[in-house]
């Protein structure tokens, strides 16, 4: 392996220079690219992948080829949808080749966040261009073989075949040569029509790891030495520790450690006492009879209440727009309504947890994680190793929603492993994960508008109250929070043609001051303001007593957007409605792509509000995997439906109430209604999948409860039941 | 500390444990097998689910104690090639997104199948409404529980 690394770092540095249209910085041999990666995701045959014939592709002699994810697989589909990309282009079946994940290698693979919805839409290019690249020089080294020019030649199936004389080689009988070669540039990629894999459902190949229990999560990952570890964080979260006893912990059999450790979110570090043991077991024991005395001098215990009354008088400190302020006075009619969602806490299935091993001048990590990159960045920094001794490794992600996107778990896992000196796997509780933040924050608007006679919305103001989580990066004090400029950034979810079809508009917005940990949640912004904006246009075309989604066709001066609503109308059969029969509609915009929900709600012979269906339409743009996107839909209509009736994270004397599913209700498949995804076919640019989804439920649900009961339902959570 | 010997997938294993240590950590982290998950810790989220002389059981509330005497199975002990009518139904309809909740949503559709080899929706509702995914795959799974009960060879 060693000699093999050293050898490809040397092809890596040629090819480097011809690469430069992927932006690739070639060179560095991959320490643990090959057992550990292998044992990670459980595939045997990875011990051997043969020869790199670029980054992301290698083939063995014998024709096996591995091709590398190198995005987390959180459920959202990487695992399947990268290699598909690379596969069509390099003219191989998917079901020939080995799938592994990739450790974080910014030089090799460029940046790895796995967050926005971009692992497609930001790659798709590159990987493209990869797979094309190997294939030329697949197709050169052929033709240099049999000494014909390359013109006759072809590649199809893991072959390359000599038209004229139907000669073939398979490609483990070309990967030497081919990878000796300079990469070819510019090589020109296959059209649509010419796919033969990006555009259709192929099986997603990690779910056979899912249904036999051999998936390896990070909780599932055992590395030889391992000790555990489970930390009592400050509730409070910002406090200190002021003193601890761990007398009784200590006499825990197994527990070999106590001691205080921090976690730093965004520019604060966190305190808590971790107990290290010898099993996950005993530490847990351990920290039963830790005794913790906490000092949270200084920082406010907020109860909700005081959070929700500090955003409501928020929305009324930016000073108006005179220009909005005269479209509104001057409307034929003028509507104002606030909206008001709540904290969320991520609750992945896989809690929170992370192996670190921090030896002297070497860091390993293997985790559930969203940023292998800026993990292997963060720790460099604070453990002055360089990056390039920082092996961050990916095992499947119980699910991510953002919160493995972010570096402090790992960091108070490798402080924890500096102070025993040996591998350690810190294990959050549930309650850990569902308490101790970051959360989605929660966020208020304040929306003003004014129609003319024509039903034509004049003027639309958005005032947003909500913590940004950019001001968390300020450490302490807190600082003033800066207002927002107008019509920038909390306009997430809003379409965006409206902007073009109303003459006045103004979004603006104010920082909420807390001592409450903030971050993304799936969808971030969008999740809430889609909920604000798409029930106000809802309320706007009833008061302009128009049909809703004819209101909304009427404000989007767009092809792409009109072609969207007449499918939209199509497949909901939108006019076949019944008065008031319970229907409701919204479409959102979120990392580049539209997506609606009609949601149909009933009232049921035993009084309650049941919601029967919803039918979802996604504009995603080129795609990759139809099944894929249509998993994604329902999954997010479920966590919307969730963050909409079901749960909330609320807060007293400055903690997180709810601590687990006892408290925190999930949907579960009594809530799960029928969902019907249907996908447009066009040629736009590929669009976000993962998360998109989302924002359009909560506006859709309460605009068709409207549409039943004349209710408005403004305030996120609320319960069917109630109604 | 006392010992216990389980019968797991029909396999003896003789462990040393509290005798309130919950059979979930001492089939992942004593015995090993890590198909089995942690997710709530008090019976909420059903990702812990095995059966239990064929009943399914949250193993994250049970004591290992009590664990003795019958025969356990866990996820690893429905097929490891994915043969059975329930993880062949799982994979043809693209169930599992992150796929950790997986294990326990198809310990509790063969425990149901087992019983009731055709449930209506009604029933497969109830069966399952202890089994939280946060992935949202509740429709595919309703599909796969519905085709597995149409294919043959279910016991």
């Amino acid at each position: 392996m060693k000699n093999r690394d050293q050898a490809l770092s040397r092809r890596d540095f040629v090819r480097s220079a011809s690469l430069s249209g992927l932006t690739l910085m070639l060179g560095v041999s991959v320490p643990g690219l090959g057992k550990s990666t292998s044992e990670i995701i459980n595939i045997s045959s990875a011990d051997d992948q043969g020869t790199e014939l670029i980054p992301w592709i290698s083939i063995s002699q014998s024709g096996q080829v591995t091709l590398l994810n190198h995005r987390s697989e959180m459920g959202q589909g990487t695992f399947q949808a990268i290699p598909q990309i690379l596969a069509e282009e390099l003219e191989v079946n998917l079901d020939q080749v080995v799938v592994l994940s990739a450790p974080a290698n910014q030089r090799k693979y460029g940046p790895q966040p796995t967050e926005g919805s971009f692992s497609v839409r930001g790659w798709y290019k590159q990987l493209l261009q990869v797979g094309a690249t190997a294939r030329q020089m697949l197709i050169e080294a052929a033709g240099n073989q049999w000494n014909v020019p390359v013109s006759e030649c072809l590649a199809d199936n893991g072959q390359v075949i000599h038209r004229p004389t139907g000669r073939k080689l398979g490609y483990g009988a070309l990967v030497e040569v081919a990878a000796r070669q300079t990469p070819p540039q510019n090589v020109p990629l296959k059209k649509r029509r010419e796919y033969k894999l990006i555009g259709k459902s192929l099986p997603r190949k990690d779910i056979p790891l899912k249904t036999n229990g051999s998936a390896v999560f990070g909780l599932d990952k055992k590395v030889p030495g391992m000790l555990y570890a489970v930390v009592e964080r400050n509730p409070r979260f910002r406090g200190k520790v002021k003193r601890f006893d761990d007398s009784k912990t200590k006499a825990v059999p197994g527990v070999k450690k106590v001691l205080v450790v921090k976690r730093a979110v965004f520019g604060n570090l966190y305190e808590g006492v971790a107990v290290v043991a010898t099993s996950l077991w005993a530490a847990m024991q351990g920290r039963k009879v830790l005794k913790v005395e906490w000092n949270d001098d200084g920082f406010e215990h907020l109860d909700s209440e005081q959070l929700s009354a500090q955003m409501r008088a928020n929305l009324k400190k930016p000073a108006p727009s005179a220009p909005l302020e005269t479209a509104l006075r001057n409307a034929a009619k003028q509507l104002e309504a606030v909206y008001e969602t709540p904290y969320q806490s991520h609750s992945c299935m896989e809690p929170l947890n992370c192996i670190a091993h921090v030896q002297e001048n070497r860091i390993e990590i293997w985790g559930p994680i969203q940023e292998a990159v800026w993990i292997q960045n963060d720790l460099s920094e604070r453990f002055g190793v360089p990056k390039e001794n920082i092996m961050v490794n990916m095992t499947f992600l119980g699910g991510g929603f953002g919160r493995k996107g972010f570096t402090d778990y790992p960091y108070e896992a490798a402080l924890i492993s500096q102070a025993v000196k040996a591998p350690v796997q810190v294990v959050w509780t549930r309650e850990d994960d569902m308490s101790g933040g970051p959360f989605r924050t929660g966020a208020f608007y304040s929306c003003k508008g004014g129609i003319d006679e024509k039903g034509n919305i004049t003027a639309f103001q958005t005032v947003t109250a909500a913590q940004w989580f950019w001001q968390e990066w300020r450490p302490e004090p807190f600082p003033d929070p800066e207002p927002l400029k107008e019509n920038h950034g909390n306009v997430d979810g809003l379409l965006s043609p409206y902007l073009k079809a109303i003459p006045q508009y103004s979004f603006g917005g104010v920082a909420t001051r807390a001592p409450i940990p903030v971050m993304w949640w799936r969808s971030v912004y969008a999740s809430t303001g889609g909920f604000a904006s798409e029930s106000f246009i809802d309320e706007l075309a009833h008061a302009a007593a128009k049909d809703p989604l004819e209101f909304r066709r009427n404000h989007l001066p767009d092809a792409r957007y009109q072609a969207f609503i007449d499918r939209l109308e199509a497949v909901s059969q939108w006019k076949s409605r019944g008065k008031n029969a319970g229907w409701g509609v919204a479409i959102t915009e979120s990392f580049g792509s539209i997506c609606a929900h009609v949601v149909s709600v009933s009232r049921k012979t035993d009084g309650k509000l049941k919601i029967d269906k919803v039918i979802a339409l996604m504009d995603c743009g080129w795609y990759v995997n139809p099944d894929i996107i249509r998993a994604q839909v329902e999954g997010s209509i479920i966590m919307g439906l969730g963050a909409a009736i079901l749960h909330a994270t609320t807060f007293k004397d400055g903690k997180a109430v709810e601590q687990n599913f006892n408290t925190y209700p999930m949907p579960r498949i009594t809530d799960s209604p029928e969902i019907d995804v249907h996908i447009m076919d066009n040629d736009e640019n590929p669009g976000g999948v993962g998360e998109p989804g989302l924002p359009p439920f909560a506006p859709a649900l309460c605009n068709a409860i409207f549409d039943l009961t004349g209710k408005r339902m403004r305030t996120l959570p609320f319960k069917l039941d109630d109604l | 500390m006392p010992t216990y010997t389980l019968s797991i997938n029909g396999k003896k294993h003789t462990v040393e444990a509290d005798a309130q240590m919950p059979l979930l950590w001492v089939i992942r982290d004593l015995v090993g097998l890590t198909g089995t998950k942690y997710g709530c810790g008090i019976s909420q989220c059903g990702a812990c689910t095995v059966h239990f002389n064929g009943a399914p059981i949250r193993s994250c509330s049970f004591p290992v104690s009590a664990a003795t005497g019958q025969p356990i199975t866990t996820i690893e002990g429905i097929s490891k090639d994915n043969s059975h009518p329930v993880q062949k139904a799982w994979i043809a309809e693209q169930v599992p997104q992150c796929g950790y909740c997986q294990s326990g949503q198809i310990m509790s559709a063969v425990a149901l199948l087992k019983t009731n080899p055709h449930p209506t929706d009604a029933e497969i509702d109830a069966a399952m409404q202890g089994n939280i995914c946060r992935c949202g795959t509740y429709p595919r799974i309703r599909k796969a529980i519905k085709s597995a009960a149409g294919a043959t060879g279910l016991k």
